[in-house]
């Protein structure tokens, strides 16, 4: 069994250090950008304010960014659950692939910022239209890589599992379905990254609470180093949930995970 | 949608009726011919192929590469159904030339899938595959996951799971072709002890003539495709075999000479 320790190290690795320096030198130069008058700190907060506002504030954000992990995260579970039924249903009826390839791709072209609105009207102002949202978006990703892992299961081990009289449905749960897992990783580490911007649009088409409205609401008050504070919020939930899904695929999946591949494998 | 159905899995539905007619454990192959169509073109896999497996005799097939031995061994699998002739053959288990292990499951798992398949129970599964394990030589490797195992003990969990699959023929295609010259020679000479006390009648198709001819109670030789039998010998030599025995090697140059190899 592969412990938490051994792993974790690894992660610090893939994303530790290197990526703090370039965050630290990249902070100061904005720094030092808005301290020498290159723009008024009302507009342009210096990463001091924004790091001051999020140790004020830190009740605020801390109570909407709960209502919208909420949302990404039982967004994300509603797109893994339909899409691995949808995916395995593809995969089962070429007939249905043909019919849903077409439409999934089309569901990827709708304007989110236009259509979470017009949900907003139908579904009102709760958590549904953001679930719909959130996994509307995140949705095609994990469809799209999880068919990929179905196709990539070698046929001569289907034909082999023939031989053995292994019944069909068998076939999907012991062999088609194991396979394409590492898959359905890939696409919900996509998927988590858009998530989270879906949910902000979601919740500025029509909230009253969520980190996407606290945004909204900083701005006109001139709140700016809030309304960063809470995008450094929502982009650190989505990194977390990311190294998350990392780390789950890496013990709960140890024999796909290659030390030397590339690290979205 | 271009190109959609190119890379996808497609399972063909099992035969309505059974594929073969169940015979006394052995295997016949009679005026057998097979083509496939491919991109445009027509590829003859196989041309009036005959061959004949007595319950409990090994078989081994031997041509050049692409000369139809694959499709010969689905044929007999009930894979394939040939477009002339007839192809009569007890139950069939196939054991591929690549492992084709799962990385998911420990040896004693995969060793054990084609009792799972038949509907055995995980414990039962494991409590039968695991004495063999040790017959194997993979004592204490029951819990290693194949990326943990020599090429040559994957071939043997791979051996050991079309055994399991307890059908009166085996279908054997290339098992030891992916090996280092070393461990396929190992290889040949367990195989050889493991049929020994586990009789079933064998199919075994390879390219090494070596191999055909240390291994086999009668040796086929195939031509290029379209694979036809061009030569037919009985190896009657005392097993175990020695690769040095004089009359083994006559026997390979006969071999030799029939594939059109002259030296």
């Amino acid at each position: 069994m592969i412990s938490w320790f051994r792993v974790a190290p690894g992660l610090w690795a893939q994303f530790g250090w290197r990526t703090l320096l370039v965050v630290a030198m990249l902070l100061g130069a904005w720094e030092l950008y808005v301290d020498l008058g290159g723009a008024d700190p009302l507009i342009l907060p210096p990463p001091h304010a924004v790091a001051q506002s999020l140790y004020d504030d830190r009740g605020l954000l801390w109570s909407n960014f709960l209502v919208t992990a909420e949302e990404v995260l039982l967004g994300i579970m509603v797109a893994v659950v339909a899409a691995l039924a949808l995916a395995s249903a593809m995969h089962f009826s070429p007939t249905l692939r043909g019919a849903f390839y077409p439409i999934l791709i089309a569901s990827q072209t709708v304007p989110i910022p236009m259509l979470a609105p017009v949900l907003v009207l139908w579904l009102g102002f709760g958590i549904l239209p953001k679930l719909v949202v959130v996994a509307l978006v995140s949705f095609f990703s994990i469809v799209v890589t999880t068919l990929a892992g179905f196709a990539a299961v070698d046929p001569d081990l289907i034909k082999l599992m023939r031989t053995f009289d292994m019944p069909r449905r068998r076939v999907f749960w012991s062999v088609e379905l194991p396979s394409a897992l590492p898959g359905v990783f890939t696409g919900t580490k996509i998927a988590v990254i858009v998530a989270v911007i879906g949910a902000v649009f979601a919740e500025q088409a029509g909230a009253n609470s969520g980190l996407g409205y606290l945004f909204e609401q900083s701005i006109p008050q001139l709140l700016t180093a809030r309304a960063y504070a809470a995008v450094v919020v929502l982009s650190v939930f989505a990194i977390v949930l990311f190294a998350l899904l990392t780390l789950a695929e890496r013990l709960t999946l140890p024999w796909a995970y290659r030390p030397t591949g590339d690290p979205q494998a | 949608m271009p190109a959609e159905g190119a890379n996808r899995v497609t399972i063909e539905a099992p035969p309505q009726e059974p594929a073969q007619r169940h015979d006394t454990g052995g295997v016949r192959v009679e005026r057998v011919s097979r083509t496939f169509a491919a991109k445009g073109s027509v590829v003859h896999a196989l041309a009036d192929v005959s061959l004949r497996a007595a319950p409990g005799e090994i078989v081994t097939v031997v041509g050049p590469s692409g000369c139809g031995k694959t499709t010969l061994l689905e044929l007999i699998c009930g894979l394939q159904r040939p477009d002339a002739g007839t192809v009569t053959s007890a139950p069939a288990a196939l054991m591929p030339q690549r492992d084709l292990l799962l990385p998911w499951l420990t040896a004693v798992d995969n060793a054990a899938l084609a009792l799972r398949a038949r509907g055995m129970g995980r414990d039962d599964a494991r409590v039968t595959a695991a004495p063999w394990l040790e017959r194997f030589g993979l004592a204490g490797f029951e819990q290693a996951r194949p990326a943990a195992l020599s090429g040559g003990m994957r071939q043997r969990v791979s051996f050991l799971r079309s055994l399991l699959a307890g059908k009166p023929v085996l279908a054997l295609d290339e098992p030891f072709a992916a090996l280092d010259a070393l461990t396929r020679a190992e290889m040949q000479g367990w195989l050889g002890h493991v049929l020994a006390t586990e009789p079933r009648t064998v199919v075994l198709v390879t390219h090494d003539v070596e191999e055909a001819v240390v291994l086999g109670d009668r040796v086929i030789v195939l031509s290029p495709r379209p694979g036809r039998v061009v030569r037919e010998l009985e190896v009657t030599l005392a097993r175990p075999r020695k690769r040095t025995d004089p009359e083994l090697v006559a026997l390979r140059e006969r071999v030799l000479q029939a594939l059109g190899v002259t030296e």
